[in-house]
């Protein structure tokens, strides 16, 4: 408990990114229905601690500057950020490493990017921070990216189509400061196959250049 | 196999330009007003005529479902609601038309909230889709501008507002219950039904809830006519669908094809073909992993759609397969489900909460082989006991896949057990040094 305690800020206030952020939110929703805002407000507090400390996560302060945001009691927000499992609820690294394990994933070769994962970061199990503090190494449940498997999310990005080699320079290059293009890590477009792609061959309308600028999404 | 000119999702890969300029090019928000002269009633009765079953998993029809909304404009505002919590192991189509076809799935929302008298839509992304909610969001801004959503959306006169929402990690929220309790701000448990979403649903007032891929399909249904779509596919399995592999073959990818072609020639055609050849497939998953697995011998002749996968005793699901070729540890990969139904179980339906940590014990010792044969019995009895015991359908999820293992592949988990009990000696179960011994009792 009392590392609980120790870790936990006894303050937070929005900030001004956030506030903007808040605003865009709550118009989406009846004005009597403002609860609906709960997961995304939590959203809100986790990137500004981001921000602020370098650290992802939300703080119970936080939780309740957005119970009372909201004017629902406290409790409704601990228990929605402890239900799902994007909220962390303690501090985590700088980069969030999310090895997706699931079949799909496992079946292309995800065993080795978790072992690239843990040899490049040091760290041994998953849910620890990684001793410089950069990295934690998280399990997730089916990313919903399984034609590009196998995938690591890092933070708000898929990188696909590993292998152990490519996820070590991609944590190499994390620790430089740099920030590769998420997307497929191998020659391939998308969710088309390897080679190119066999369907829509018709180039009515191709425009490669609009193309080529989003290939990170 | 479907061609090209059949395709609804043209800009599949994001070969093109996803955004607005580029989605017009495509045909995107070509007359919308036109389509919504049909009215709310013709819009629905052309549905209907497409026998587009909803591409979801369930397959329940379309245009039936809007059906069920209330007639007339009643008091309460109603709303559509977009299912985009794609998080079924193996599904990944929902994902391209997120981030490469946002304005088909806007125009179609706006067409199909019209026709159940919705002033508002909201879709919930799953949360790990940052990246495709942003392009989302900058579709919406896109269409707000060009007049094309807000007052008197695209010159329709119907006024359409379109929100967001996204999740946050939690598998059970893509049962449309769960989704809605999620959307107000709570905890994502399934409610009981009735009242069904179409009565009470989100905020209590009437509400659809339609799978991306559902929803996104209908501009396109709606300008080339319900019996366009319905020549497609087989009957009562029409038109194309998004379809997926992963796993063991070639090529993995995303594609869209007919529904009713063999899943062996769709394997060979989109996915190159299984690894090291056709022979060498073991099994493949057909649609998101709570179908049950089919076996190499009832791959070679199978057709992809819902009442031939029915008829084999799995489902077409999300039609995202997963195929497994010999190197596979098959009970392996059917216990890592376990494990993720485990971890996805939301906790309201005892035999639910405990089943899923129940059935994933079980399975990780038939991975070993650290079992006894009667096991295999009893963990198939208790798969029925889940299965239909639930609130909502992840209880049955949970069981089917094992229930499938079983059904096919039952001699491999006997010769793992029996090759277990060799190595280790004795005919009962002993159990290494060092971890705990645990009874079946006490688990």
């Amino acid at each position: 408990m009392s590392d609980v305690n120790r870790e936990q800020p006894g303050h937070f206030e929005f900030d001004e990114i956030s506030e903007a952020e808040i605003t865009k939110i709550l118009v989406k929703y009846p004005p009597e229905r403002k609860a609906s805002g709960s997961l995304p407000l939590l959203y809100v507090a986790q990137k500004q601690m981001g921000r602020q400390t370098g650290s992802a996560w939300v703080p119970v302060v936080a939780m309740d500057r957005i119970a009372e945001r909201l004017e629902i009691a406290p409790i409704r927000v601990y228990e929605v950020a402890t239900f799902y499992f994007m909220f962390n609820t303690k501090p985590i690294g700088r980069y969030h490493l999310q090895a997706c394990t699931t079949t799909s994933c496992w079946l292309r070769g995800s065993d080795d990017v978790v072992a690239a994962c843990k040899k490049a970061t040091g760290v041994k199990h998953f849910g620890e921070t990684s001793a410089d503090g950069l990295f934690t190494l998280s399990e997730v449940e089916c990313l919903g990216a399984c034609a590009n498997a196998p995938i690591l999310q890092v933070d708000d990005d898929y990188y696909e189509d590993l292998d152990g080699p490519r996820t070590e320079a991609l944590i190499e290059a994390l620790r430089r400061g740099e920030k590769p293009e998420s997307g497929p890590t191998i020659d391939r477009l998308g969710s088309a196959p390897q080679g190119g792609r066999k369907v829509l061959l018709e180039a009515a309308h191709e425009d490669p250049a609009s193309a080529q600028g989003e290939r990170s999404c | 196999m479907l061609n090209d000119k059949d395709r609804i999702f043209t800009n599949l890969y994001g070969q093109n330009d996803w955004r607005l300029a580029g989605a017009r090019m495509r045909g995107d928000w070509n007359d919308t007003k036109a389509i919504l002269e049909k009215g709310r009633d013709g819009i629905v009765a052309e549905m209907k005529s497409s026998s587009l079953r909803g591409r979801g998993g369930a397959g329940f029809p379309t245009g039936l479902k809007w059906s069920f909304m209330p007639k007339g404009d009643g008091p309460l505002p109603r709303y559509l609601v977009i299912n985009g919590d794609e998080s079924e192991p193996g599904t990944c189509k929902d994902r391209e038309i997120l981030r490469h076809e946002p304005h088909k799935l806007i125009e179609s929302a706006l067409i199909a909230s019209f026709a159940m008298g919705a002033h508002a839509a909201y879709i919930y992304v799953r949360g790990e889709f940052y990246n495709e909610a942003r392009h989302l969001q900058f579709a919406v801004d896109e269409a707000y501008e060009a007049g094309l959503l807000g007052k008197n959306a695209a010159g329709t006169g119907w006024d359409f507002d379109f929100y967001i929402h996204r999740g946050a990690g939690a598998y059970i929220c893509g049962e449309e219950t769960a989704l809605l309790e999620s959307l107000e701000g709570k905890k994502g448990q399934p409610r009981m039904k009735p009242p069904f979403p179409a009565g009470a649903g989100l905020y209590g007032c009437p509400t659809t809830v339609n799978n991306v891929e559902s929803i996104a399909v209908a501009s396109t249904i709606l300008r080339r006519g319900g019996a366009w779509f319905a020549g497609l596919g087989r009957p009562n399995n029409t038109g194309s669908k998004l379809m997926a592999i992963s796993g063991h073959v070639n090529t993995p990818c995303v594609f869209e094809e007919e529904l009713g072609v063999p899943l062996k020639e769709i394997i060979e055609k989109h996915g190159g073909g299984v690894r090291g050849g056709w022979d060498n497939l073991l099994a493949v998953i057909p649609g998101g992993c709570s179908v049950p697995l089919l076996p190499k011998d009832i791959c070679e002749t199978v057709l992809m759609d819902y009442d031939s996968l029915r008829a084999e005793r799995s489902g077409l699901g999300t039609a995202c397969m997963i195929v497994m070729d010999k190197s596979t540890d098959i009970i392996k990969a059917i216990a890592r489900f376990s494990q993720f139904f485990k971890h996805e179980s939301c906790g309201q339906c005892t035999p639910c909460r405990e089943g899923t940590g129940w059935m994933m014990r079980v399975m990780n010792r038939m991975v070993e082989g650290r079992a006894e044969i009667e096991e295999i019995d009893m963990l198939e009895q208790v798969t029925r006991q889940v299965e239909g015991h639930t609130i909502c359908a992840l209880g049955d999820a949970a069981a089917w896949p094992i229930q499938g293992l079983i059904r096919h592949f039952r001699p491999v988990m006997e010769e793992r057990i029996q090759t277990y009990k060799r190595q280790h000696g004795g005919v009962q179960i002993q159990v290494p040094a060092g971890t705990p011994v645990v009874t079946l009792a006490a688990e």
